[in-house]
C-alpha cells in the first residue's frame, strides 16, 4: 500500500449504509445541528442494518468506493428486535475475507448510532474519512483479478 | 464391494427402490462417472471403489424429483452434503434410500500423474499398492502417497444420514492433517502478501463455473450469477463486477453452509484452492460463535442464521 504525496488532496468517495431508524435519523441530526462532516460520504438509507446484504458491500467497493461503513441501530435496539444481531456477524465475517485477501481493513467498519447521537454520527464520519483518506485510493479489491 | 452390489440389487429386485446413484466404470480402469441404473440398464458398469471420488449427494436433487424411489450410494464425507440438502428443503427424502459405504480414503488420479508419470495406460489397487501400468512401463506406488487431499482432512469415517450401511473398519492408515494450518499461514502474512497470493491463484481462474456446480451447498435453482435481473450483471461494469468478486461472493455465499467436502478445490481445473476461502470461513466461525460443523444433522441452525447478544463487534478484525 503506497500512501502518496498528494493524499491530502485525495478525496475519498465514502459510502455510508444507514439504517432508517437510528443512524439515518443521527445523521439528520448532525445536520441539523450543523455539526460538519465531508460531502463525500454518500449516504444510503436502509430500512434496517441487516437489509444491507453483504453483495452491497463489494458492490459499493467495485463501483468506486474507497470505503463502506455500515451504521445501525446500538444493538438491543433494533427497530425490527434482531436485524442488527444478524448484522454484526454478516459484517464481522465480510471484513474478516476481505482482510484474508489482503484489502485493508480499514476500509470497512460498523458503527452504531443512535437517533440522538448526531454528534458521534458526524465524529465517526470525520474519522472513517481521514482513516480512509490516509490508505489512498481503493485498487486492490477492484483488481483481485489482475482484470485492470 | 460384492456386498454393495447384492444390497443393491436386493433392493432394486424387491422393489424398495426403482433406480439406482453410483458410480460407473468410464474408458479408463480408474474413469469412474456418477450414473443412474435401473431394472432395465441392470447394475452393470457399477463400481465402488477407491476411484470414487465425486460426491453423489448433489445429483439428488434432479433424481428426487423424478417418480420412484431413487437408491444412492453414500461415502461419510458426502453425507454431510446430503444433510444440508434435506436441511435446505432441495431434496425429498422420502424418494431417496440411502446406503451408507464406507470408505477408506480415496486415490487421486492427479497425484499419482504428478509423481511424473506419463503414458498411463491402467491403474490397479492391491491392497495398499497402486499399481500402474503405462507405456514405458510398471510402477507400484504406495497409496498412502496418492490420497487425495481432501482425504487428508477427513472429518471422520461416519456416514451422517442413511437408511442402511454397509459397514467396514479398514482404514487408510494416515495420520490426519490439521486443516487449518494452511489457513493459518496465510494469516500469518502480511496483507501485501496475501493481497498477492490471493491474485495469482485467483486470477487464474477461466469461470468455468465448476466449483459452483459441483458444490452440493451452492445449489440455489437459479444463481445470482446467471441471473439478468439482479444488481450484479444487469448494470454497466457487470463483467468487472462478476469477474472479480466472483470467488469473494461464491465463498460468502457457502459461508456457514459449506461442509468443507472439498469437491470444489477439486474439480477446479485451474488448482484455485478454493478450500481455503471456504475454510478461513469456517475457522471464523468456530473461534468467534462456537464449534460447528455443517451437515452433522439436518436441524441445528448454522452461525449465519443465528446469533447471541454477546457476539463479538466487527471491530474484532481491526483489534487483530
Ligand atoms: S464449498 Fe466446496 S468444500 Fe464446501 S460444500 Fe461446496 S464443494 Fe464442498
Ligand atoms: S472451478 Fe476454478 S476455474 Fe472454474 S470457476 Fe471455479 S475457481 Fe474458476
Ligand atoms: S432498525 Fe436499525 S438496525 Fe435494525
Amino acid at each position: 500500500m503506497q500512501v502518496n504525496e498528494s493524499s491530502k488532496e485525495f478525496k475519498p468517495c465514502i459510502v455510508a449504509f444507514c439504517c432508517n431508524w437510528c443512524s439515518y435519523a443521527g445523521a439528520d441530526l448532525a445536520g441539523s445541528n450543523r455539526l460538519s462532516y465531508p460531502a463525500d460520504v454518500k449516504i444510503i438509507r436502509v430500512p434496517c442494518s441487516c437489509r444491507v446484504n453483504p453483495l452491497f458491500i463489494l458492490r459499493a467497493f467495485q463501483r468506486g468506493a474507497d470505503g463502506v461503513i455500515l451504521c445501525g441501530c446500538h444493538p438491543g435496539d433494533c427497530h425490527y428486535t434482531t436485524g442488527n444481531y444478524y448484522a454484526r456477524r454478516r459484517m464481522t465475517m465480510l471484513f474478516s475475507m476481505l482482510d484474508y485477501l489482503g484489502i485493508e481493513k480499514e476500509r470497512t467498519r460498523v458503527e452504531w448510532v443512535s437517533a440522538a447521537e448526531g454528534a458521534k454520527f458526524a465524529a465517526t464520519m470525520n474519522d472513517f474519512i481521514s482513516t480512509v483518506q490516509s490508505l489512498g485510493e481503493n485498487r486492490k479489491l477492484r483488481d483481485l483479478r489482475c482484470k485492470e | 464391494m460384492q456386498g454393495i452390489i447384492e444390497k443393491v440389487t436386493e433392493l432394486l429386485d424387491n422393489g424398495t427402490v426403482d433406480r439406482v446413484l453410483a458410480w460407473k466404470a468410464g474408458e479408463f480402469s480408474y474413469d469412474r462417472t456418477p450414473a443412474v441404473f435401473d431394472k432395465e440398464s441392470g447394475l452393470y458398469g457399477l463400481v465402488y471403489d477407491s476411484f470414487c471420488v465425486n460426491n453423489l449427494s448433489k445429483y439428488l436433487i434432479e433424481e428426487s424429483k423424478k417418480d420412484g424411489k431413487v437408491l444412492v450410494l453414500m461415502k461419510p464425507c458426502d453425507s454431510y452434503g446430503l444433510n444440508m440438502l434435506i436441511k435446505e428443503h432441495r431434496v425429498d427424502r422420502e424418494k431417496i434410500y440411502v446406503l451408507g459405504v464406507p470408505c477408506k480414503c480415496k486415490v487421486s488420479v492427479d497425484k499419482i500423474k504428478a509423481t511424473g508419470l506419463t503414458g498411463i495406460l491402467d491403474i490397479v489397487e492391491e491392497g495398499n499398492d497402486i499399481k500402474v501400468t503405462t507405456v514405458y512401463g510398471d510402477t507400484t506406488l504406495d497409496r498412502k502417497d496418492v490420497l487425495c487431499d481432501k482425504c487428508m482432512v477427513c472429518k471422520d469415517k461416519v456416514v451422517v444420514v442413511y437408511d442402511e450401511k454397509i459397514e467396514s473398519d479398514e482404514t487408510a492408515g494416515i495420520e490426519k492433517l490439521d486443516r487449518m494450518a494452511e489457513v493459518e499461514a496465510l494469516e500469518a502474512m502480511t496483507p501485501d502478501e496475501r493481497f498477492n497470493f490471493w491474485r495469482s491463484q485467483l486470477s487464474k481462474c477461466i469461470r468455468c463455473n465448476a466449483c459452483r456446480n459441483v458444490c452440493p451447498i451452492c445449489s440455489c435453482t437459479k444463481c445470482v450469477f446467471d441471473n439478468d435481473n439482479t444488481g450484479i450483471s444487469s448494470k454497466a461494469n457487470v463483467d468487472s463486477f462478476e469477474e472479480n468478486m466472483f470467488h469473494i461472493v461464491r465463498a460468502y455465499h457457502v459461508a456457514g453452509r459449506c461442509t468443507d467436502c472439498g469437491e470444489c478445490s477439486r474439480v477446479c481445473p485451474q488448482n484455485i484452492p478454493l478450500h481455503l476461502l471456504n475454510r478461513k470461513f469456517i475457522k471464523e466461525m468456530n473461534e468467534l460463535y462456537g464449534t460447528y460443523q455443517a451437515g452433522t444433522d439436518a436441524e441445528a441452525k448454522d452461525p449465519l442464521t443465528a446469533f447471541t447478544k454477546e457476539d463479538a463487534e466487527p471491530s474484532v478484525i481491526y483489534n487483530r
